[in-house]
């Protein structure tokens, strides 16, 4: 911001009441403070105050070696851990030129769909919380359980699971783990329809999702807003299809777009997903390849001189990792472009002129992870 | 007129799909089958946790009290939060030379990320996976623990 806008935004009008949201409230799941400016009950504009949870990831990063720091972006996004880790895992092997299985590529793909799921249900319920239904939370909580049991099994953790190694996969999934995707793949299929009569019917929630946060096309492409939320705007932003990595390739799946622009669109684009993330999973796990869980593998990496850069399509939208290396066992430089930062700073342009309740029902579209923002 | 039939038409569509929400919410109030609710401190004598749960780490030791740790300081070099501290000590074996042993075998838990690498990378295979997960104390230095047991010795076969 130039400062002449700074002081035009900062210098309020009498009537204005700035108020602060944040940072601890239910709707921000995270701590993030947002400067709100009010006439009435219109909001006028707002400042987001990030930085609350800020650890460091990058700069410690640097202290680690490539096998350490993977642990660190799981912080990152929890709730899509299995694509952060994939992507500094991606960099690592482009950098070293490895080969890696062709099990393994399977096996990550189906992870991260599975993660995908979750993430999105616990999006659905949040959001379904955020305005008002609390049953929402529930049902979805539900059906996450699933997976996460599924993820335990064969990780040991539920959440913060640091499962992809550089080279391939920590350990190989446990047996079991074919026959309970496809039990919950078979579970979850019926189940999702219930949140279309529960939730996306419902005439309350239309009411407050419909025409509400209008983001248009070239806003979605200027604030680089990618992922569920950017094709809301009709914005093919899909790395899945631009720049196919791990299985992707070798599967049939259609990249959701919505045309409505609104928060609306933007739901009705994640509910999308998660059938086509169920597609996805059922061509795959019938056909995992027999083979080794992991490339070989020195077990001190040294990444020769130089930089790379790799990207991957978390539950949020494109994370890209960038890694400066000076042939040294630790990276030089690493730096993340998490989804949801760029996804934050649109807040602004889409709360602009709605009432403070809309608010809630904006942010909570954009479906934000505050500990991303912040790393 | 035309905006009157247009009030109702959207009142019932809403009343609709007002019961099409309870509706499934009532299906699941009348059939207790479907509750998946875990009664959690009630149940602890049945839970189970799955076998590879990272509850914490732990060194398994055997009937003659024994375990497999070198000593070598792998897991301490791998662990990214220097949650391991080993203290070894020299001692002289049967032939009179001197050999490393552990003395403490030190494990953070405050500080354990759960990542896995110390039991990844450990060459004689000596810690593991623990499934205990109930690790709320009331003082901060109960979460530091020595993995091996007083008295314990290396197991002879897991030497290399």
């Amino acid at each position: 911001m130039s400062e002449e806008i700074i002081k035009d935004v900062m210098v309020g009008e009498n009537e204005d009441y700035i108020i602060n949201m944040g940072p601890q409230h239910p709707s921000t799941h995270g701590v993030l403070r947002l400067e709100v400016c009010l006439k009435g009950e219109t909001v006028k504009y707002l400042i987001p105050h990030i930085g609350y949870i800020h650890r460091g990831i990058e700069k410690m990063c640097e202290a680690d070696t490539y096998q350490q720091l993977i642990h660190l972006t799981d912080r990152m996004d929890y709730l899509s851990a299995h694509m952060n880790n994939e992507a500094v895992c991606l960099c690592v092997e482009d950098a070293l030129q490895v080969e890696i299985p062709e099990r393994v590529k399977y096996i990550r793909t189906i992870l991260d769909e599975l993660n995908r799921i979750a993430s999105h249900q616990l999006w659905w319920c949040a959001f379904g919380m955020d305005l008002g239904a609390l049953t929402s939370f529930f049902y979805g909580l539900r059906d996450r359980e699933h997976i996460l049991d599924i993820f335990e099994e064969s990780f040991g953790s539920r959440l913060l699971h640091s499962f992809v190694m550089p080279g391939g996969l920590m350990h190989d999934v446990h047996p079991n783990f074919q026959k309970r995707t496809k039990e919950f793949i078979k579970y979850f299929r019926k189940k999702l329809p219930e949140y279309d009569q529960l939730l996306t019917g419902n005439i309350i929630f239309q009411n407050r999702a419909k025409g509400i946060g209008y983001m248009s096309r070239e806003t979605a492409i200027g604030y680089g807003v990618t992922g569920p939320s950017g094709r809301g705007s009709n914005f093919a932003c899909d790395v899945r299809k631009i720049a196919p990595y791990g299985a992707y390739d070798k599967v049939q799946f259609n990249e959701i777009l919505g045309t409505g622009c609104d928060t609306f669109a933007r739901y009705q684009v994640r509910m999308a997903e998660m059938w086509e993330s169920m597609n996805i999973i059922e061509q795959l796990i019938d056909n995992i390849p027999e083979g080794d869980y992991t490339a070989k593998m020195k077990p001190i990496i040294k990444l020769p001189a130089g930089e790379y850069f790799r990207r991957v399509e978390t539950a949020r939208g494109e994370l890209a990792v960038y890694v400066v290396s000076d042939g040294n066992k630790t990276p030089y430089r690493m730096k993340f472009r998490t989804p949801n930062f760029s996804n934050l700073f649109v807040l602004n342009t889409l709360a602009s002129g709605h009432k403070i309740a809309d608010l809630i029902a904006i942010s909570g579209s954009l479906d934000l992870v505050i500990p991303d923002i912040d790393r | 007129m035309n905006s009157i039939i247009e009030y109702f038409t959207d009142l019932f569509k809403g009343l609709s799909s007002l019961w099409a929400g309870m509706r499934v919410t009532g299906k699941y109030f009348i059939s207790p089958g479907a509750i998946v609710t875990q009664q959690y401190p009630e149940n602890r004598k049945t839970l189970k946790m799955e076998d590879r749960f990272k509850g914490e780490i732990i060194m398994p030791h055997d009937e003659n009290n024994q375990h497999a740790c070198t000593g070598c300081g792998i897991c301490e070099m791998n662990c990214p939060n220097g949650s391991i501290e080993i203290i070894t000590d020299r001692v002289p074996n049967a032939e009179g030379k001197l050999e490393r042993v552990i003395d403490k075998h030190i494990y953070h838990l405050s500080m354990c990320t759960f990542c896995g690498l110390c039991v990844k990378t450990c060459p004689s295979n000596a810690l593991a996976f623990g499934q205990k997960f109930e690790h709320a104390v009331f003082d901060r230095s109960k979460l530091t623990k020595v993995l091996n047991q007083p008295g314990s010795s290396l197991k002879k076969e897991a030497k290399k």
